[in-house]
């Protein structure tokens, strides 16, 4: 299984999700992405895990375009990734994103924050778009926050509220960034049930994470990245019973205890 | 006796309310709070009502009881001991509302300001709903109405010439147009600074530093003899179009740092999630990014408002009537001569200009509030 993620499947086929071949990123002299390869099937979870700098954030942001890089391809869902601001835009449509501090709009309610894109982006009208809104809010379990602010819910809420916010684009892929580093130790699991929730549900996910409990319950494959580089991939199963790569075996053994 | 009937505690009657006692409610309590916390607080309240009781029995007294309030010429305000000729104010009153423009077009005048100030109200009032037709109303179709009731056009109404408008109303047109013109273009001289793209940045780093770098004099020296060289003759801007250019380009430069200022402070997960969700770069900014940038902007954008409606006195120089002008003007009238006549102007101006301006403080503080209310913890 390993063997076959590395090896390049160079033509796009319809049941690929997300494709990246050699992708390389510098910052000034720093090479920080250094040859990622990783290819995402449709309905595929990948949990990405790895120490601090290791570019496992700055890998998924290059997906969506969040972070330009200077070397490689990368493929979404057939579209190839280029400067073309239209391009990128028609990816970041497809491509949700969860980010560490949720990014949530402060200055809009809970309910106009998952409505603004769908109306201004998808040009929905804003009753179908409403109505969207309060079916995933309920899916999240916070229909009755609709009409407060962000700064009005507790972290783990403001998260769910970010899951469904991206959710209502109708997004075919959804990357999540640390969802949950930046909560209390009492939201955490809320927001994990959310998101292993949505992968029964069968979203092709990708996830920087350090839930190893998340990662061995619903992820089909994870990426351990170190220093740039894309360093093992493996079932679960084999990532933590039997990881192949000495690093891999220090890295969990500093967070297994 | 056990231990545990010693430490242990259960409630049998519950605990009432008891009213406060008067260290902490009521007017002590206030003072004390307020007035007199330390040694040091109570010295300088002290030492404020001396400078009160020292101050203001003088100053009401120069305003109010030995004011003269009617009289048909300065000979009543002449009499020694009398305080402000508040007469001469009164005579003088249209005389500094419209400077010359002609006695029997003045409706026009006062059918524009109170439209305008209709329309202001409108706008800046939350509760009075369609701000969208408001602004329509405001921004396209009130230049174009105002411009045909005071200006008038031939056969409709009779043209009035720029070089007789004078006054209170020039002073609030050139406060408007640079308010107006100065918020959108100083908008998007900041984006432009923080663009990516090299021309876009350089042409705006360009203007808003050359424009920063001279004085507001300057720019409407040039804006009133350059402007003219850059066009053919036929097309030269009017006499008051030339300093409503000028100021309205010097507040811009103003105003886009203060936007600057806003963007910066703005999160850059903001941006990426507005991003990460398809918005365009347009979009994004209009709906994500300036509406927070800009409130938290506001004491510093009203700032600069205040600055440039005071500023707007500076028109004086390159010859426009405004306000602070026709009262210079008037204070040498011989029939109204005397030692408190130009005191009296000058306060009257003082008056007009203070109250214009705290109010727009005011308005800020309350739309501050209203806007932060229910976001942020």
């Amino acid at each position: 299984m390993a063997a076959d993620a590395l090896i390049k499947t160079t033509p796009v086929t319809n049941d690929i999700a997300v494709d990246l071949v050699g992708v390389n990123k510098w910052y000034g002299d720093f090479h920080v992405l250094r040859d990622v390869n990783l290819t995402v099937k449709r309905g595929e979870k990948i949990v990405i895990c790895g120490p601090s700098g290791s570019g496992k954030s700055t890998t998924i942001r290059c997906i969506n375009r969040l972070e330009e890089y200077q070397k490689g391809r990368i493929v979404v869902d057939g579209i190839e990734l280029t400067n073309d601001l239209k391009r990128i835009d028609e990816i970041r449509r497809d491509v949700g994103m969860v980010f560490q501090h949720f990014n949530l709009f402060p200055h809009l309610t809970v309910l106009e924050n998952l409505t603004l894109a769908p109306i201004w982006v998808r040009k929905t009208p804003q009753k179908d778009a409403e109505e969207i809104a309060m079916h995933y809010l309920k899916r999240v379990k916070i229909p009755e926050q609709a009409n407060k602010y962000p700064g009005q819910l507790s972290g783990g809420q403001q998260q769910r509220v970010a899951i469904a916010r991206s959710l209502c684009m109708a997004p075919k892929i959804m990357m999540f960034d640390e969802p949950t580093s930046a909560l209390d130790p009492e939201m955490v699991k809320e927001v994990l049930d959310t998101m292993v929730q949505l992968a029964h549900d069968g979203m092709t996910m990708l996830c920087v994470t350090h839930e190893m409990g998340f990662a061995r319950q619903v992820a089909d494959r994870v990426v351990f990245m170190d220093r740039g580089e894309v360093v093992e991939i493996n079932t679960p199963e084999a990532f933590f019973t039997n990881p192949q790569h000495e690093r891999t075996r220090l890295f969990l053994g500093q967070i297994l205890h | 006796m056990s231990d545990a009937a010693s430490t242990a505690f259960v409630r049998t009657q519950e605990a009432r309310s008891l009213p406060a006692p008067l260290t902490v409610r009521g007017a002590p309590a206030w003072l004390k709070e307020n007035l007199f916390s330390t040694p040091m607080s109570g010295l300088l309240t002290l030492g404020s009502i001396l400078l009160i009781l020292w101050i203001v029995p003088d100053i009401v007294r120069y305003l109010f009881i030995d004011a003269v309030w009617s009289a048909p010429d300065g000979a009543a305000c002449r009499a020694p001991g009398t305080g402000a000729c508040w007469a001469y104010v009164a005579r003088k009153f249209s005389f500094f509302m419209y400077g010359s423009y002609p006695r029997d077009e003045v409706w026009r005048v006062d059918l524009t300001l109170v439209l305008g100030a209709a329309l202001v109200v409108w706008l800046l009032v939350p509760r009075i709903p369609r701000k969208a037709l408001g602004s329509l109303l405001f921004f396209v179709v009130y230049p174009v109405v105002a411009f045909v009731l005071l200006r008038g056009v031939a056969g409709v109404l009779p043209v009035v010439e720029t070089n007789l408008w004078g006054g209170v109303f020039v002073s609030l047109l050139v406060a408007t147009v640079g308010i107006v013109v100065s918020l959108p273009l100083g908008i998007v001289l900041a984006l432009g600074r923080r663009s990516k793209l090299p021309f876009v940045k350089f042409v705006c780093v360009v203007f808003i530093e050359f424009v920063r770098g001279v004085p507001l004099i300057t720019v409407l020296f040039m804006a009133n003899t350059m402007l003219p060289l850059f066009v053919p003759q036929q097309w030269t801007p009017d006499r008051l179009l030339r300093p409503l250019i000028g100021i309205s380009l010097f507040a811009a430069a103003y105003m886009a740092e203060t936007v600057r200022g806003g963007l910066q402070a703005m999160p850059k997960g903001q941006f990426e999630g507005a991003m990460a969700l398809g918005l365009g770069y347009w979009q994004m900014m209009r709906l994500i990014i300036l509406p927070q940038a800009l409130t938290t902007v506001i004491p510093g954008i009203v700032n600069s408002f205040i600055s440039l409606f005071k500023d707007t006195t500076l028109v004086a120089i390159v010859g426009i009537f405004d306000f602070l002008r026709a009262v210079d003007t008037a204070r040498l009238d011989p029939v109204w001569a005397g030692p408190t006549i130009s005191t009296t102007g000058y306060v009257f101006a003082a008056i007009f200009y203070w109250v214009f301006c705290f109010t727009m403080s005011r308005y800020s503080q309350m739309l501050e509030r209203k806007l932060s209310a229910g976001r942020r913890r």
